[in-house]
């Protein structure tokens, strides 16, 4: 018996091999890059050096929350109203939200700068209507649009998964029990789709503050997010220090962050992210 | 409230596609201007088909996406069927937490770690080329591999712990009865993580920007380097090749979602026969002792 158990968790062996060689080794890199300069001599300018950074942070936490909020105002909806459609329509709906998550994130957001661009469609829509046009691109607003119109597909699928799977006899009861359409979704949806609000957010937020392509097209060069300048640090092997420094911060960010959500959602409901 | 759902519905659905017939359309475009429609042509997909770096790139991705999430699969496999056996308790839940890690964290973070230690490997070790096929490949198995697992390890929870005893007890080894038994049972979580390693593995780009060298570029890697330069609607027409073979792909595993309940329904067949007999052969030996 002793011997079989052992020869099972055997298979997992390789496993822990890669894990530890290709994803612990590399972080313990970032973690020493971080505290050396380019000759390998320990120090901790590289961290004392990341105030330069600070308004690059700010910018990049500030407009990754909004963006996160926006796309929860506009995906919980969308998720109740599929949730709550004939399971004809649902299969349809599902097709039609999948579709533009399977296409490349470079396709999407490209074709959001055809839209949006000085010279694009949407300005020669307005000229021909003999409308002034606007100039979008480079400002943060059509950043934050960009990275809504990329990752709200990614806040609704976990929502809708959740709000699915609820029961329906408990919706039954709270109209039974007097409360009105508002009340049912406030006291019973709500708090039972807080799991898949979570993951939801989570799979929001982490590629809004990353990101490095949106500002770049969308923002026509014209600011800088954190993703942009881990970027540009990685692009000669001076910097690579600095570089590490600015996305190890970047990393206890985000874990902090997961955290205290995980703290948020209640220890039965909160499952793992994916 | 039910024409309010449905307008708001296609409002969204509206908005999420424009772009992206936008897109289409202008690929269509005579000229290369992409602001108005000039007159339908292919003029543009004669230029893209013209180049060979988008076969070559097409090749490629192809190439890595199949080795990438084979090598996942067999190795996800493989750890899911292990993690389950584990004793120790600190020792597993230690393992899902670093699985984890290149799921949670920022792609730009796994891209740049993985570059980090390749180009000290390649330093250590005198290569000229820090960064190739393999540093791409190993990075890809790398972030498929939390994939793998996550799709499989439910099926091997909810397995019947019985039912591998009771292969063995009918005289199996250990590893035939995973091969006999266990393997037919875990194979619909199988197959959904080789696909999902293999489309996230065709659809990356962060990560492979970071830990692929000047050799060898995908798809991803090429629409980049194409969008870096001027506006031309040969990305367009590249887009929507792409954007139609995902369509097609999409319906056909749709389609097939039929299907996986055939596979499933003959699956949980099998599993109550070899139910059955596993039940008629304790009660044979317990009469017999």
């Amino acid at each position: 018996m002793k011997k079989r158990s052992l020869g099972g968790s055997i298979a997992a062996a390789p496993h822990v091999v890669w894990s530890i060689m290709f994803i612990v080794a590399p972080l313990l890199f970032v973690i020493y890059y971080a505290f050396t300069t380019s000759d390998g001599t320990l120090t901790f300018e590289n961290i004392s050096a990341l105030s330069m950074y600070q308004d690059i942070f700010i910018t990049s936490v500030e407009m990754s929350v909004i963006a996160t909020f926006c796309c929860f105002l506009i995906a919980y909806p969308l998720a109740y109203f599929m949730a709550r459609a004939s399971e004809r329509k649902k299969r349809v709906y599902m097709v039609l939200l999948m579709l533009p998550m399977w296409t490349n994130l470079l396709i999407r957001t490209y074709s959001m700068m055809a839209i949006l661009d000085d010279g694009g469609f949407l300005n020669t829509l307005l000229l021909t209507l003999d409308m002034a046009p606007v100039h979008i691109i480079g400002t943060k607003g059509a950043v934050i649009f960009g990275m809504v119109y990329d990752f709200f597909p990614y806040m609704t699928l976990p929502i809708y998964t959740v709000i699915s799977k609820i029961d329906n006899r408990l919706i039954e009861a709270s109209y039974d029990l007097g409360c009105n359409n508002l009340q049912m979704i406030t006291r019973v949806i709500l708090p039972l789709s807080k799991s898949g609000i979570i993951s939801g957010i989570t799979m929001v937020f982490v590629p809004s503050i990353s990101t490095f392509y949106i500002s770049q097209k969308l923002g026509g060069g014209t600011f800088e997010l954190i993703g942009d300048t881990i970027e540009r640090q990685f692009q000669t092997p001076t910097t690579y220090n600095i570089g590490a420094a600015i996305s190890l911060v970047m990393m206890i960010l985000i874990l902090i962050s997961l955290a205290i959500m995980n703290r948020f959602s209640d220890a039965e409901t909160s499952g793992r992210i994916g | 409230m039910k024409y309010i759902s449905k307008i708001y519905v296609a409002l969204v659905f509206m908005i999420l596609y424009i772009p992206i017939l936008v897109l289409m359309l202008f690929s269509f475009n005579a000229t290369s201007n992409t602001g108005a429609f000039n007159g339908f042509s292919l003029y543009w997909y004669r230029e893209l088909f013209r180049s060979p770096e988008v076969f070559d790139a097409l090749k490629n991705s192809l190439i890595l996406a199949i080795s990438a999430s084979c090598i996942a699969t067999v190795i996800g496999t493989a750890a899911a069927v292990g993690i389950v056996k584990m004793k120790n308790r600190v020792f597993r839940s230690s393992l899902t937490a670093v699985t984890n890690v290149p799921m949670m964290n920022p792609d730009i973070v796994t891209g740049i770690s993985m570059m980090l230690l390749f180009v000290a490997i390649g330093t250590f070790i005198g290569l000229s080329d820090k960064l190739s096929f393999w540093t791409l490949l190993i990075s890809h198995v790398t972030f498929c591999l939390p994939y793998v697992i996550l799709s499989v390890l439910p099926r091997v929870k909810a397995m019947d712990k019985s039912l591998p005893e009771a292969a063995m007890d009918l005289g199996c080894t250990p590893v035939r009865s995973f091969f006999k038994v266990e393997l037919p049972v875990i194979m619909p979580g199988i197959i959904t993580g080789l696909i999902m390693a293999f489309t996230m593995s065709l659809d990356d780009f962060v990560i492979s920007y970071f830990t692929s060298g000047n050799d060898f570029q995908t798809l991803p890697l090429l629409i980049y380097s194409m969008t870096k330069k001027e506006v031309k609607p040969d990305i367009y027409a590249l887009s929507t090749l792409m954007i139609i073979a995902i369509t097609i792909l999409l319906l056909l595993s749709n389609f097939s979602g039929s299907k996986d309940e055939i596979d499933r329904k003959r699956h949980q067949r099998m599993i109550r026969k070899a139910e059955k007999k596993s039940a008629v052969h304790t009660q044979n030996t317990g009469k017999e002792s």
